[in-house]
């Protein structure tokens, strides 16, 4: 299986052990953050689905962008629950610092990484919401992204935010469009001079995604390639 | 390619009622009595509705939205498939309910009018012709007033204006002679595929609604109603058609979508004992054509494998493809050029029914 020949996509078994690999490679560089958790997911839950699907879950992730106003220190959010994780670690989050304000309201976010099996990779779906569990909508959850984030959204064709029924919990959520990822996916492993064998595509994939996406919500994910 | 015409002709009769919480004056007004396309969404009947509710109408601002029993209907779905799926036996007219305030945002995406289902059928389109071609480039590529014209068309009706449109931009359909156009190596990822060439994967866009029973029925006015979309599940996932020693049938198809719900025996006729599929095959109010797409109307049986039995839990009891019940040994090919809707997918109902 030859890195030039392929084309960036990956099948529903690839996409499990990649996700596999991701939640590992994930623990062991971040320990800020929580962990990534399998959510298992029969889509049909009447049926003995002789297939194991499900899809990757990170929840409660702060992502609030402070206001100058209120920059003053680091701190860490610490409200008694594992799940959440508001790291202040500086390799983590570009410009960390995260404040807790009265006058700036924390919003949170979950993502949940899903296999699309029409354009045969990884999909982003997220949804944003406020400590009381409001939800957010998309003007709301685009102010807390990034400043060239909005610019990306608007202009390129490559990376758009859409909503749609989250194809497991049949709910609304916001999705990042996948049409463009295997393209550049396949042009961020071929950049790579030592290229690499199947294999080892496989194992950083979705750490290799995610280090581009998450980027859309100031989430940079440190790790290098080894070899 | 008249089996077309007779699916862009078909429409679905409603008797649309306001609901109770927006009435204002009484008596409460009549129920609006509209013929709406099959390929066509519920909001673009916003129109033809309003005039007949807006001396009733509470003030404020206007959010359309629709329920069946008390089902909010998914606006994103053709109302032709909103209908197979969710009245197993056909009710003529289509008896639903209006609402103008109180927009289920938890359980329905929101729809801002016409702009909200347009956009909804775009990427519907694009996500067809990624799995038709490999890319979207054909639908990306398309001039606002190409884009615009195709939209119009379907808002119309009009199937000559739509294929101007769709073959000038080779938004493909699959190749109609059993000849296979897969590719090898296209299972797996790194399948030798130029980017910028337009392939032919031999892929057909599915999407593929489930309503699961427990109870066994005779009738399928016996069939429990639909009160929660949980009951339904819905697969979104193409079908690629291979070329073996016999042709692809819809049956080979929809086995490899639900395989648990099929066995490896042949394809067996057998008439499914005690289920009434009279007047399911029969639509003399429906504008849909049954006498030419299904060759034997003669007969009530429904063709059906006799491997639902094989788990021993689930069988499937009934298939409809804008409106019909195909039979399962027809080619898959023709099923995928003939039967789709203007978003160039599949939209499959299946009635099953499952163990405990």
């Amino acid at each position: 299986m030859d890195v030039l020949h392929w084309d960036g996509t990956l099948s529903a078994k690839d996409f499990r052990v990649g996700a596999f690999a991701f939640s590992q490679k994930w623990e062991s560089l971040n320990s800020g953050f929580p962990p990534w958790v399998w959510v298992l997911s029969s889509k049909h839950p009447w049926l003995a689905s002789p297939e194991e699907e499900g899809y990757l879950s990170l929840e409660k992730i702060c992502i609030s962008r402070p206001n100058e106003e209120d920059i003053d220190q680091i701190s860490q959010i610490d409200t008694g629950e594992e799940e959440i994780g508001c790291p202040g670690n500086e390799d983590v989050i570009d410009d960390a610092t995260l404040v807790q304000s009265s006058h700036h309201e924390l919003h949170y976010c979950d993502f949940h990484i899903v296999y699309s099996s029409t354009f045969r990779v990884p999909v982003l779906y997220f949804r944003s919401y406020c400590s009381d569990g409001r939800p957010l909508p998309l003007d709301e959850i685009e102010k807390d992204l990034p400043a060239c984030s909005s610019k990306e959204l608007s202009k390129s064709k490559w990376t758009f935010i859409t909503q749609e029924e989250h194809p497991y919990l049949k709910r609304p959520w916001f999705k990042l469009h996948p049409c463009g990822t295997a393209e550049w996916i396949k042009l961020l492993f071929l950049s790579d001079t030592a290229k690499p064998k199947f294999e080892v595509v496989l194992e950083l994939y979705l750490l290799s995604w995610f280090s581009v996406v998450g980027q859309m919500f100031g989430l940079r994910t440190p790790f290098k390639i080894s070899n | 390619m008249a089996a077309q015409k007779y699916v862009w002709e078909g429409a679905i009769p409603l008797q649309i009622h306001l609901h109770e919480s927006q009435v204002t004056a009484l008596p409460p007004p009549p129920p609006a009595l509209i013929l709406a396309p099959r390929i066509g969404y519920l909001p673009l009947l916003a129109p033809l509705i309003k005039p007949y509710f807006s001396s009733t109408l509470p003030p404020g601002v206007d959010t359309i939205w629709f329920d069946y029993n008390g089902l909010p209907l998914k606006w994103y779905i053709p109302t032709g498939v909103l209908f197979d799926l969710l009245c197993p036996e056909p009710e003529r007219p289509w008896n639903i309910t209006v609402h103008f305030r109180g927009y289920p945002g938890n359980v329905l995406i929101p729809c801002e009018g016409e702009d909200s289902v347009k956009w909804s059928f775009i990427n519907s389109l694009k996500e067809a012709a990624y799995i038709m071609n490999g890319n979207c480039k054909n639908v990306m590529n398309m001039s606002q007033s190409d884009q615009l014209d195709l939209w119009n068309s379907i808002m119309n009706g009009n199937l000559e204006a739509y294929q101007r449109v769709s073959s000038k931009h080779k938004l493909s359909t699959v190749d109609d002679e059993y000849t296979s156009l897969w590719l090898p190596k296209s299972q797996q990822s790194l399948g030798e595929t130029d980017l910028t060439a337009q392939v032919k994967t031999g892929r057909v866009p599915v999407r593929l609604y489930v309503l699961s029973v427990r109870e066994d029925f005779h009738d399928l006015d016996e069939m429990p109603r639909v009160d929660s979309w949980e009951k339904i599940s819905y697969i979104n996932r193409p079908v690629e058609i291979r070329k073996e020693d016999k042709c692809f049938t819809l049956h080979d198809a929809l086995k490899t979508l639900l395989p648990e719900l099929f066995s490896d025996e042949s394809l067996t006729n057998v008439k499914l004992t005690g289920v009434d599929f009279e007047n399911a095959t029969r639509n003399p109010n429906e504008d849909v054509r049954t006498d030419k797409v299904v060759e034997d109307q003669g007969q009530s049986a429904y063709k059906n494998p006799e491997g639902g039995h094989i788990s021993g839990r689930a069988e499937i009891k009934l298939i409809r493809i804008q409106g019909i019940e195909p039979k399962l040994e027809i080619p898959f090919s023709w099923v995928a050029n003939n039967l789709i809707n203007p978003d160039y997918f599949l939209h499959i109902c299946v009635y099953a029914k499952v163990g405990q």
